[in-house]
């Protein structure tokens, strides 16, 4: 902690000496103050923090100068995490994370602790927020273990598999970024065009002199250094993120670890989870490779990934569904579409407005002819639009669907990777039928669901249909109490 | 009252006085707008009555028709075990909120609403969509009546 805070320092102290005369006398016990003050000050604040777990609360006090002492009730803790990364790791060391749903800044962390010290006070906060036990702290961890049981596991072929999909071009953006921030060191102007031109078609016109095939082939080259960076980057990403992937069944909820220098290992208590996702990818999806989220009280915005199986055949995703409380749509679902209407009229817009843009393309492009060649690209570009989005809301139009069954709310959106939302009838929250002037005069609606920590909506069905599924879903939704719900 | 959920059914409208407390809100919401028109009035920068009556036809309208239009469309349902609330005119929202599914309530006043005697009720959920939903335009009565009522359905507020 205390090191890592002294790195700007000696920096700046590094940076600022460039210029003096004998600064090498002048930096050593400015160096050593520094290093003398951070590990100071990161052993004073370890001395003063403490944490006490009491009969109704977890508190942490700490602060040198201001004390703060922070007290959460054990019924608030939706969720205690751990987190280990590199450093620490190395050291043996975890950060616990107490998650209340207040999200960012006011959560409540606990760095750092032992891993084994860790673990025992995750175990006895859990067990007292349950109210399993209010007993002293118990070293009972291995009598768990019989219970847990491997719900999904990736090896490394699997892991490869998945980077693969994760092609990403990220690292352009950073280098682009990078190219901003740091222009001053580049010989040239990157963002001057005239300079590019003139590498390209300049007085030397060395790459035009090249010849057809030896530009064809620098293409090519250039074309496959993006894709190998690209499935670089996404690789590497993949494996850093997900090594060692395993989740597991245990008497207190979903178990997830993973990383591979950050190892992180959540704890999903079953009955707090609201709704599952399953998700998939554009190129993926023709592999059968789906994903499994798991949408839980404790998400919030930032923390946002709750991927219990980031890559798995629907045979695999299966059995963690059933394990988390829920059920896959079964091929008997009587499944319904939303009202033709709603695609209608949305592909209607959108052709109008392209439709629109086009016809001020074409009117620029006779109106001032200096402009034209640009009008017309700009028209095409227009009307290939307003073609694809109409194709886009016939496919949505033939492929949204929705259903309900005794326990479930199912919706499946989405045209090229398409996402199916599964939530619990019994853990909604409210029910909105919402419409706009042209939905009220078409006659449709509307129908969202709130759901702590996501959003689940039936989009431009019929009026009849959603006041239907609203009057079934208020119905199950007020016969249960929402504090007395099983688990 | 149980299963009554549907539309057609009567909704319970909101306190006339609804309609003049958002009378006063906009009063004061469009009086710095007639201020500064009126400054440029003076400044004298274009013919005379180029700025006020616009502004003054502006707020006249967001005075008078506003609220009533507002007021219309807005009402209410109180079951048993859930409240719907209405509201929208161009954007209907026709929302229900089962009394078990609700964290705490809230029952507020703005200065204006104290006035007459009004107040809002909002219903806090554990839902990202509509977290809370809020019912203007009762009486401080009705509403305090009403969240009595809620939280003796809200058995545990914690989750």
């Amino acid at each position: 902690m205390g090191l890592r805070n002294a790195i700007l320092p000696v920096i700046a102290v590094l940076f600022g000496s460039r210029n003096w005369d004998g600064a090498g006398m002048a930096i050593l016990p400015i160096l050593g103050a520094v290093l003398l003050l951070s590990l100071g000050g990161g052993w004073l604040v370890w001395r003063k923090t403490r944490y006490r777990l009491g009969e109704s609360d977890v508190r942490i006090e700490g602060g040198i100068i201001n004390r703060t002492a922070r007290s959460v009730p054990y019924e608030r803790i939706q969720d205690v995490s751990l987190e280990q990364k590199l450093l620490p790791r190395l050291l043996g060391l975890v950060e616990v994370k107490f998650e209340t749903g207040a999200g960012g800044k006011d959560e409540l962390k606990l760095a750092f602790v032992t891993e084994a010290e860790g673990a025992a006070l995750r175990e006895a906060v859990r067990e007292r927020r349950d109210g399993v036990r209010t007993g002293p702290l118990s070293e009972s961890e291995g009598s768990l273990a019989p219970e847990t049981r491997t719900l999904f596991a990736m090896d490394l072929r699997r892991l490869v598999t998945f980077g693969l999909f994760e092609f990403s071009l990220v690292v352009f953006a950073v280098v682009a970024g990078a190219a901003q921030q740091f222009d001053f060191l580049l010989p040239f102007d990157v963002w001057d065009a005239d300079k590019w031109m003139e590498l390209l078609a300049g007085p030397g016109h060395w790459i035009a002199g090249l010849g057809i095939a030896t530009q064809a082939i620098a293409v090519s080259i250039a074309l496959a250094a993006f894709s190998i960076l690209g499935l670089v980057t996404g690789l590497s990403r993949t494996v850093l993120r997900d090594y060692g992937f395993r989740l597991e069944e245990t008497p207190k909820g979903l178990r997830r670890r993973r990383g591979l220098l950050t190892r992180t290992d959540v704890l999903m208590p079953v009955h707090r989870v609201q709704a599952l996702a399953v998700t998939t990818g554009i190129v993926r999806r023709r592999l059968g490779w789906h994903a499994l989220e798991v949408v839980s009280l404790s998400q919030d915005a930032t923390s946002g990934s709750h991927v219990v199986v980031p890559f798995a055949q629907m045979e695999e995703i299966a059995p963690v569904v059933t394990v988390a409380g829920f059920a896959l749509p079964g091929p008997e679902m009587s499944w319904h579409r939303p009202s033709p209407k709603y695609h209608f009229d949305n592909a209607a817009m959108g052709v109008s407005v392209l439709a629109a843009a086009a016809l001020a393309a074409g009117l620029l492009g006779t109106l001032l002819p200096f402009l034209a060649p640009m009008a017309q690209i700009a028209q095409g570009v227009f009307v290939l639009l307003a073609g694809f989005s109409a194709v886009r809301e016939y496919f949505l139009w033939r492929h949204d669907r929705h259903a309900i069954d005794g326990r479930h709310v199912f919706v499946s959106r989405g045209w090229l990777a398409p996402r199916l939302d599964i939530a619990s009838r019994l853990k909604l929250q409210t029910v909105e039928i919402r419409q706009g002037p042209i939905a009220r005069r078409r006659g449709y609606a509307n129908l969202d669901f709130g759901v702590a920590g996501g959003a689940l909506g039936m989009h431009g069905i019929p009026l009849e249909t959603a006041r239907e599924i609203r009057a079934a879903v208020i119905e199950t939704l007020a016969r249960v109490d929402f504090s007395r719900l099983p688990g | 009252m149980q299963q009554s959920d549907r539309d057609g059914d009567e909704l319970t409208p909101l306190h006339p006085n609804y309609v003049k407390s958002l009378r006063v809100s906009w009063l004061i919401g469009t009086l710095p707008f007639v201020i500064g028109a009126l400054g440029l009035e003076v400044a004298g920068v274009l013919p005379r009555g180029s700025f006020i009556v616009p502004v003054l036809l502006v707020a006249l309208y967001a005075i008078v028709r506003v609220p009533l239009t507002r007021y219309q469309a807005r009402g209410y349902q109180m079951g048993g075990d859930r409240l719907r609330v209405v509201r929208g005119l161009l954007f209907r929202s026709d929302t229900v909120v089962p009394f078990g599914r609700v964290q705490h309530i809230d029952v507020h006043q703005g200065p204006v609403e104290r006035g007459y005697g009004l107040a809002t009720l909002v219903l806090h959920t554990a839902g990202n969509h509509n977290a809370s939903v809020r019912l203007p335009g009762l009486t401080h009565d009705d509403a305090v009546a009403m969240r009595e009522h809620i939280r003796a359905h809200v058995k545990r507020e914690t989750m």
